[in-house]
């Protein structure tokens, strides 16, 4: 990312990469963490690569979202949470005194289960990002930010003529890719997706994992879900959470047709004895 | 192993599991009668076999239907869907075993008199071990043993020597007996028959590893033939 001042609507389109063996972008090596004397995580080690989507799955109460927040240091909003072990952004520590949280969450973003499109509209939703952290320089910069997230976010089409309608007002999956084009907007390397399509219906479904497809060559993304035929259709690798512990990690199509461990088998062929 | 939580998809799988075990049973018999019929020129056996043929394609075309019923209800991962697939295609493969005995019982009735063709007597040894292969790859399928299942995929060299040698023997024979040349051509056909349900036996026995272990079995060294 840029220390420079460059607004974010001069910088050229990203290009999309071919697939390469490059160093993964976060890396996780031995992280535990606890909720007051309760261990919740225990002795994770996993790497997020660039190029694409790694799905977390596993039984309610396994950790992963738990685990997947500590990628973007939400757990620091808990009082109870106790981080250990190590989680590096480009090889830096995001746990380290020096690192700016703030910054942190724009470069690593989040988007919920539940939409929540602030109470604003559709234009200050997706400019309030890049306002707080002075991406845009003037009016036609900021216009070309919001435009360019949503159109990334496969919201354009649908919401230009109307940008100053409130967010709340969309459709359930269109405030959902609102907010994927909120976390678009302040141009994150790594999008962190917590059961994004729980709450929506099978089209607005497909809708947003067809926009996972065409955002996994910009950005890292990890997607928790329940759904294992989401996690099938969506990512390229997957990791099984099993009772705050990592129990296998592979490629999605190995894990679904030939997984090594008898747990990650038992639970994806639904033999929960 | 647990059973599913969802206790359907178990039926559904045991269901596929019964029409294959009808099928094995069924395809079996029609081998191990039409080389009795041909031992014996036992024409109602014969024609026995033929018919008994639909009832095995009927099963097919049942296990299929339920196939991708099963895949489009429950969406089998990791070994049930080696599983189902498995399932299917091993249903296909005997079902081909099926018409190669319809086949061989469909020429006991146009052999005229099969005691003039000497090299006939090395066929019953060949369909013995043939028929073993047969009930070993579905026995192995049962009990999902690929330790079973690699055994069988030995065994196909046996029956492909013996193949070779009744090719070989009867060309002599044709050249020596050319009046019987249209009973030694149906014994050539009905060795092949063998061969092939060998075959067959064989791919069964790799299908049998494929579930177990998600992985063919190691490629086994191809013997030239003489064709």
């Amino acid at each position: 990312m840029s220390d420079t001042a460059t607004p974010l609507s001069q910088m050229s389109e990203p290009t999309i990469s071919a697939p390469k063996m490059s160093a993964p972008k976060m890396s996780a090596r031995g992280v535990n963490v606890f909720y007051g004397e309760k261990q919740a995580i225990n002795d994770v080690s996993i790497d997020v690569d660039v190029d694409s989507v790694t799905a977390f799955i596993g039984p309610s109460g396994c950790g992963k979202s738990t685990f997947l927040r500590t990628l973007n240091r939400m757990n620091d909003t808990v009082a109870s949470a106790r981080v250990e072990g190590e989680i590096t952004l480009d090889g830096e520590n995001i746990y380290s005194s020096g690192m700016d949280v703030v910054q942190l969450r724009a470069r690593v973003g989040m988007v919920f289960q539940k939409p929540n499109p602030f109470p604003k509209s559709i234009y200050e939703n997706v400019a309030y990002g890049p306002r707080i952290h002075g991406l845009a320089n003037s009016k036609a910069d900021m216009d070309a930010v919001v435009e360019r997230s949503l159109r990334q976010a496969g919201l354009w089409d649908e919401v230009k003529d109307r940008l100053q309608e409130s967010g709340t007002a969309l459709s359930g999956g269109q405030q959902q890719r609102l907010c994927i084009g909120r976390a678009i907007a302040v141009d994150p390397e790594v999008i962190l997706m917590d059961e994004p399509c729980s709450a929506l219906d099978p089209i607005a479904t497909a809708k947003i994992e067809e926009l996972i497809h065409d955002l996994r060559g910009r950005y890292a993304i990890v997607i928790v879900t329940h759904n294992m035929q989401q996690a099938a259709r969506v990512s390229q690798k997957t990791a099984f959470f099993h009772l705050g512990t990592l129990v296998e990690y592979g490629a999605t199509s190995d894990i679904f047709t030939n997984p090594r461990q008898e747990r990650t088998k038992d639970y994806i062929t639904g033999r929960y004895g | 192993m647990t059973e599913h939580t969802v206790k359907a998809f178990d039926n559904d799988i045991n269901a596929l599991r019964a029409l294959i075990a009808e099928m094995g049973g069924l395809t079996e018999e029609a081998i191990d009668n039409a080389m009795r019929a041909l031992a014996t020129h036992d024409i109602p056996l014969a024609r026995k076999v033929v018919e008994g043929d639909k009832r095995i394609d009927e099963l097919d075309a049942q296990i299929e239907k339920l196939v991708v019923q099963t895949i489009a209800l429950r969406a089998p991962l990791a070994d049930d869907l080696r599983e189902i697939i498995a399932v299917l295609k091993i249903s296909n493969v005997v079902e081909r075993m099926a018409d190669y005995a319809k086949n061989i019982a469909k020429r006991v009735e146009t052999i005229r008199s099969t005691s003039t063709v000497e090299p006939l007597s090395l066929l019953p040894s060949m369909a013995q071990i043939t028929r073993e292969m047969v009930k070993g790859a579905l026995d192995a399928f049962v009990a999902r043993d690929p330790v079973k299942a690699l055994q069988i995929i030995e065994r196909d060299r046996a029956v492909d020597d013996f193949y070779n040698a009744i090719f070989r023997t009867m060309i002599t024979f044709m050249m020596e007996n050319p009046k019987v040349i249209s009973e030694s051509a149906h014994i050539m056909f009905i060795a092949k028959n063998l061969e092939r349900i060998g075959d067959h036996a064989t791919n069964i026995a790799e299908m049998v590893h494929y579930i177990v272990t998600g992985e063919k079995p190691p490629e086994r060294e191809k013997l030239t033939s003489v064709e």
